[in-house]
């Protein structure tokens, strides 16, 4: 026992000159400025999270309100009689679904009439109030023939001029007479609204149709485009991840030390900061112009993203296979573990969850980027529906959600901006998922130490 | 070296999936080009895939030139079979195709476009606009008291005392879009020669070549903005400028009219029938231009083709008349061309 021959502790000073106060009951001056120097940062920490918040509900609550209207669509519902003659002689015309369009109009009005509605309407009110219904008509009664003749209930979408109306877009007060819509119109409108043959349901067609031209903003949907994205995505899944892993163990774990390999490294971290469009052009001069690979295709969209989704594989997947303790490798080396099987059999499974959300977080990255595809043929108008096998999905043309939305946003009928908006809340559903996706699986496979 | 077997496996496993996509041929028409057509072929596209058993085209946009060029780069399923463009194909653009093999080009002309100028809904009005107005408002150089001095109008009075009296600020086409060359040529060409800028310039000893290409140089002090997007983006910027005008297209306008006021010339308000009548002077035919050597190789090219100009679709009361095109009163000699595939000399 030693300590007993230290001093005792005293509270005098040493030198016996008069004391500052020591108490820790009462602060002194370089304390409070210390403290307070902490409150402002504090404060400043604060500040900074609230203006983030702020721009967050901003951001939420403009997609929300802008693109709530994309979800739902104004329909004429009616029965409607289209008989065998009827159908043949538009079969007749070059353009069929105008004529159907014809029939239904008139079929309408007919039917208007016959209900004695009380304000003025014509013929050419009716076609203003209608959509385009041509084309929903002539698919129901090619694949139905047998219903030829008899009445079937429709719901067609209203044009979007009357749709605007309903949903608040278009007003009485903002409107200005066109050949779209009148004023006048618009008393018809309500009539039909009271009675119920116009009236507003959920979009289905939204979320599960293809893109439509730029006069027919009801018939547009996201659902193509969610499908083309989805294959790409498959596309990258399958090719960056194999590759990305395979490459980051080599670097990581065999590679010898030397000018080559960081020469490697410090370009792997250089691509990671590559802008997107430069693989766009890389794209459309090997895969399309040189590999002769179709355009507009998602297997070449997501080659495109394959290789702008590498870097971030390759640098998150070291990173966790770094952060393995070496115990863990030496302990299987030294039972006789050969290098590739400690590798394995103990780093790999305990670095995947790292590899794993890296891996989506380069999805979700490459799932949101429209620049690349601009240059490859994936933005424009590419109305194709759904591919019909696995091969056709992956090599027809098909648009993605964030180049449908680019798409949707340059065009001239505001309705369309509505689709935009809506369909960025489509995308960011798609992305929210596979974050939450990343979350469970690390939460799942998270070893600590 | 087991990366390398590993590269090389999976750089066989991409090349394979390569060659199965190739492999397979291509069975819908590709069309790329000006964004001004592309509303019009949208609407054909979607209509062609409704109404015929060929899938539906898939339309690119990019701008006249960008399309031309992708148009010019060769024959071939991985070439594109038809360009859309808002102005004619360019002799240079005639001899790079040839360069590269595409011979025998058709050129379909589908109507006509009017370009308007417009304002702000609760902007100021231009009622009693003229083509030398836009000149002195843009112009890089101006006549002012007979001598040809860089532009000093701030202000749209200065030089016309019953325009209002509002800063100049206005958005026109970027140089990739083909609107820009006829608003060069039917706009600030026009408005040079009438304000009598280009005899001056020739007179001050330009050569008529030099003091053209002066005439179409537009200002660069931040007066006038080159947009090099969409309408959308002349429209965003004109709804955030009280006092800016902005040039559009004729069907955009009309599409957006609740928002638009728009400029008359010459006390003529733009519309489908005042363009058709040629009242309304600033107008530029639109076409698109088909490889023929693709004919009967791609599915359903020449029928495009052939629907996109059938009277039903591009006749007056066709649905791209309804959207705002003006209809080619010689649609019949179009139909004709096309039905025999008469190429480019």
């Amino acid at each position: 026992m030693t300590d007993t021959t230290l001093s005792p502790i005293t509270s005098e000073t040493p030198s016996g000159a008069p004391a500052k106060s020591k108490s820790l009951y009462a602060i002194d001056d370089l304390t409070r400025k210390r403290n307070a120097a902490e409150k402002r940062f504090k404060a400043y920490g604060i500040g900074a999270i609230a203006i983030g918040l702020f721009f967050l509900v901003v951001l939420a609550v403009s997609i929300i309100s802008e693109g709530i209207p994309a979800f739902t669509k104004t329909v004429v519902s009616v029965d409607f009689t289209l008989t065998q003659e009827q159908f043949d002689e538009a079969e007749g015309t070059l353009f069929k679904t105008k004529a159907y369009e014809g029939i239904f109009v008139n079929a309408l009005q007919g039917q208007l009439e016959a209900s004695g509605v009380s304000v003025p309407f014509d013929n050419a009110t009716i076609e203003r109030i209608v959509g385009k219904p041509g084309g929903t008509i002539r698919e129901f009664f090619q694949a139905n023939p047998d219903k030829l003749g008899e009445p079937v209930q429709f719901e067609l979408a209203a044009s979007s001029r009357v749709d605007g109306y309903m949903n608040g877009r278009v007003t009485r007060e903002n409107m200005t007479d066109s050949r779209f819509l009148m004023k006048a119109d618009l008393d018809l409108v309500d009539k039909l609204t009271e009675s119920g043959i116009i009236k507003t349901v959920f979009n289905w067609n939204f979320i599960t149709g293809a893109d439509s031209g730029v006069d027919n903003p009801g018939g547009a949907g996201i659902g193509a485009s969610v499908v083309g994205s989805f294959f790409m995505m498959l596309v990258v899944l399958f090719l960056a991840l194999p590759i990305g892993v395979a490459a980051s163990i080599y670097l990581e774990e065999f590679a010898p030390q030397n000018k080559l390999t960081d020469l490697i490294e410090v370009n792997i971290s250089n691509l990671a900061a590559v802008p997107s469009i430069v693989f766009g052009i890389l794209g459309l001069a090997v895969f399309i112009q040189f590999m002769h690979l179709p355009q507009s295709a998602p297997l070449v969209g997501g080659l495109v993203l394959t290789l702008m989704t590498l870097p971030t594989i390759i640098i998150s997947t070291r990173a966790s296979l770094k952060a393995v303790p070496p115990s863990i490798r030496d302990a299987a080396l030294g039972v006789g573990a050969s290098k590739m099987q400690a590798i394995f059999h103990h780093v790999l499974p305990l670095a995947m969850p790292g590899i794993l959300t890296g891996t989506i977080i380069g999805l979700a990255q490459a799932l949101g980027e429209t620049a690349p595809l601009l240059l490859i043929g994936m933005v424009g108008f590419v109305a194709r529906g759904y591919p019909d096998g696995v091969v056709s999905g992956f090599v027809d043309p098909n648009s993605a959600m964030p180049a449908q939305i680019y798409t949707w946003a340059a065009r001239a009928d505001y309705a369309f901006y509505e689709k935009a908006w809506g369909g960025i809340i489509v995308l960011l559903v798609f992305l929210l998922t596979m974050n939450i996706l990343a979350v469970i699986l690390r939460r799942r496979f998270e070893r600590r130490w | 070296m087991k990366f390398t077997t590993l590269v090389s496996a999976t750089a066989l496993a991409v090349a394979s999936t390569a060659f199965v996509g190739a492999a397979q041929a291509r069975d819908q028409v590709q069309v790329a080009g000006s964004s001004t057509v592309l509303p019009y072929a949208s609407i054909v596209a979607e209509a062609f895939g409704e109404n015929t058993d060929f899938p539906t085209p898939v339309v690119e946009s990019g701008g006249s030139s960008a399309g031309l060029k992708r148009f010019c780069e060769g024959v071939g399923e991985n070439t594109i079979d038809v360009a859309n463009a808002s102005r004619k194909i360019r002799e240079k653009e005639i001899k790079a195709c040839a360069e590269a093999g595409v011979k025998d080009i058709i050129e379909v002309r589908i109507g006509y476009d009017g370009i308007v100028f417009a304002s702000q809904k609760d902007g100021p009005a231009f009622t009693a606009f003229q083509p030398e107005d836009v000149f002195n408002a843009l112009g890089a150089k101006v006549l002012v008291d007979g001598k040809i001095v860089d532009n000093p109008y701030n202000n749209w009075a200065e030089f016309n005392a019953d325009l209002p009296d509002v800063g100049i600020a206005a958005f026109i086409p970027g140089t990739k879009h083909g609107t820009r060359e006829v608003f060069e040529e039917k706009v600030l060409a026009v408005g040079c020669e009438k304000t009598g800028a280009l005899q001056a310039m020739i007179d001050s000893g330009m050569s008529e070549d030099d003091a053209e290409d002066a005439c179409i140089d537009v200002r660069a002090d931040g007066k006038s903005t080159d947009i090099d997007g969409d309408y959308t983006e002349t429209l965003a910027r004109i709804d955030s400028n009280p006092n800016g005008i902005g040039v559009f297209g004729l069907a955009f306008y009309e599409n957006n009219q609740d928002k638009l006021k728009v400029a008359t010339m010459g006390g003529i308000a733009p519309s489908t029938a005042t363009i058709a009548s040629g009242e309304y002077p600033v107008s530029r035919p639109l076409y698109f231009y088909i490889k023929k050597a693709h004919i009967g190789v791609i599915p359903g090219l020449k029928e495009y083709a052939q629907f996109f100009i059938a009277d039903e679709i591009a006749g007056p009361q066709g649905p791209l008349a309804q959207y705002g095109l003006v209809s080619d009163p010689e649609l019949a000699a179009v139909q004709a061309s096309v039905e025999a595939e008469e190429t480019m000399k």
